[in-house]
């Protein structure tokens, strides 16, 4: 085995080039384990926490620019207003040990069904920022997870940063397991809602091959918003649209059976999340509508 | 591969360290210093935490080369460095929210060094705080996690001198003791605020 360690973001770029198959290393949180274990002997380690950029976030007019090894308790402390279904998912992350060290391009590398920050992502809307000696790229958030594990990244490039819409009304996310602390998500689920373009987001983890939206739920959630002009008159959803919105998100996983939970109980408690985070995020909204027509 | 690096104040030097190897084989088993304890070795217990400039992160988690150059505090040094932060106000290592502030670091660890405390073992060196508050809570049973949570509960004193219950929970809630004596490393924690808030 080699260690890499390059000093900037290019000498990182050159050296993933010339070394497709070396394992970048930020956290560590996901690689040290494999290695611990022995169930990975890459040929070479390609050490990020020199290239002090990929631990910087700058907050632009429409989106946060989050360096991909920024870690969870940084995104916790500074962008719970810019971007708070990411701070939320970031505090269900693990431990304090573990929030210091992982971040969003870890958890986008390896690309695992259950990696806590997927649903806020697909939620909130970001794009990848990848880059190879090649070239740059930006990869839509819905077209990064490619399979179990598997992200659209090429051979030879790197995760730089990830874009990520700022927050123009509220976000939740929540997540099953069993215990608060240190756990791996049965199921999560996050949602935004974005009342400047009237539609909802949501992302679902841990209950299909993939992180994935339910699309359909949040059509049918926008539509409803739209026709019963809800997002003008504030008013508490009917009971009937956040049954239908939870039963469409159920319907959108694809779960498996595992140690964790059974696809059945997955299924449930999506549906359970959706309602939960669709109450407390219109809550919320309406609080905040409330306040801002009081003002006006 | 050779490591250089800073361990609780002293400038160390490790040779023939594989590439794949964790900052916690190299504290262990290179450089002779087993009081951060080897564990699952997934990041799930937190019995191997230690300050990483500053942060307090699983040692098992740290691939050795990626702490070249940089500063860790083990159980070992934490009498002489909450000596330290006593003595200078704040942090110690001057790292704490701001990560990579080496700045001090060479200065402090001269000093450090100066002294004669034996920071490697901890033998003739006094206590800190948390581990006197250890001893007379009764917080240690088999005494595998403790040397984590001295370093985590240490660490969350610094940032937060009157913790909550909650938030005492909540920093230790990455290490676990499987002696169930989490109520008395709790009372640990707490007679360690209050010490501590008495001394100010």
């Amino acid at each position: 085995m080699d260690f890499l360690r390059p000093a900037s973001w290019e000498e990182a770029l050159a050296a993933k080039a010339e070394h497709p198959t070396a394992v970048p290393i930020a956290g560590g949180t996901d690689v040290m384990v494999e290695i611990n274990f022995d169930h990975r002997r890459p040929e070479y380690l390609l050490d990020l926490n020199r290239i002090g950029e990929l631990s910087e976030w700058e907050v632009g007019e429409e989106s946060v620019r989050l360096g991909a090894s920024v870690p969870y308790t940084r995104i916790m402390e500074n962008l719970r207003g810019e971007l708070p279904g990411l701070a939320l998912a970031s505090h269900t992350v693990a431990s304090p040990q573990i929030r210091n060290r992982g971040g969003v391009g870890g958890n986008l590398g390896t690309a695992s069904p259950a990696g806590d920050a997927h649903p806020a992502l697909l939620a909130a809307g970001a794009e990848v920022e990848v880059e190879s000696v090649r070239g740059s790229r930006l990869i839509p958030i819905d077209e990064f997870y490619t399979g179990v594990k598997r992200n659209a990244l090429a051979a030879d490039e790197l995760i730089r940063a990830v874009h990520i819409k700022k927050a123009d009304g509220p976000q939740q996310y929540s997540k099953v397991g069993t215990r608060n602390a240190m756990v791996i998500a049965v199921c999560a689920f996050g949602l935004a809602l974005h009342p400047e373009t009237r539609t909802v987001r949501t992302g679902i983890g841990s209950a299909a091959p993939t992180p994935v939206r339910a699309k359909a739920a949040e059509e049918f959630l926008s539509a409803a918003l739209e026709e019963g002009g809800f997002w003008d008159n504030g008013k508490i959803i009917t009971p009937s649209v956040a049954k239908q919105f939870a039963d469409l998100c159920s319907a959108a996983c694809n779960p498996i059976d595992d140690v964790r939970g059974t696809a059945s109980y997955r299924r449930h408690a999506v549906g359970i999340m959706a309602r939960r985070t669709l109450t407390w995020t219109w809550e919320s909204y309406r609080g905040t509508a409330a306040s801002t027509e009081g003002v006006a | 591969m050779r490591v250089n690096f800073t361990v609780n104040g002293r400038q160390q030097e490790a040779d023939d360290v594989w590439e794949g190897e964790s900052l916690l084989y190299v504290l262990r088993e290179r450089l002779g210093l087993p009081g951060s304890k080897n564990a699952c070795e997934q990041g799930e217990c937190g019995s191997c935490t230690v300050r990483l400039d500053g942060v307090p992160v699983c040692s098992c988690l740290v691939a050795a080369g990626q702490v070249e150059g940089r500063e860790v505090v083990t159980v070992e040094g934490l009498a002489d460095f909450a000596k330290q932060r006593a003595e200078h106000g704040g942090c110690a290592t001057g790292a704490c929210g701001t990560p990579g502030g080496s700045g001090t670091s060479l200065d402090e660890a001269k000093q450090w060094a100066a002294k004669g405390h034996d920071s490697q073992t901890g033998e003739g060196g006094e206590l800190s705080s948390i581990q006197q508050a250890f001893i007379d809570a009764g917080a240690v049973q088999c005494g595998f996690c403790t040397p984590g949570l001295l370093v985590a509960a240490d660490e969350m004193l610094e940032r937060t001198p009157n913790p909550t219950d909650a938030d005492i929970r909540e920093a230790l809630s990455g290490n676990l003791c499987r002696c169930t004596g989490y109520e008395k490393i709790m009372d640990a924690v707490r007679l360690a605020a209050a010490r501590q808030s008495e001394a100010v």
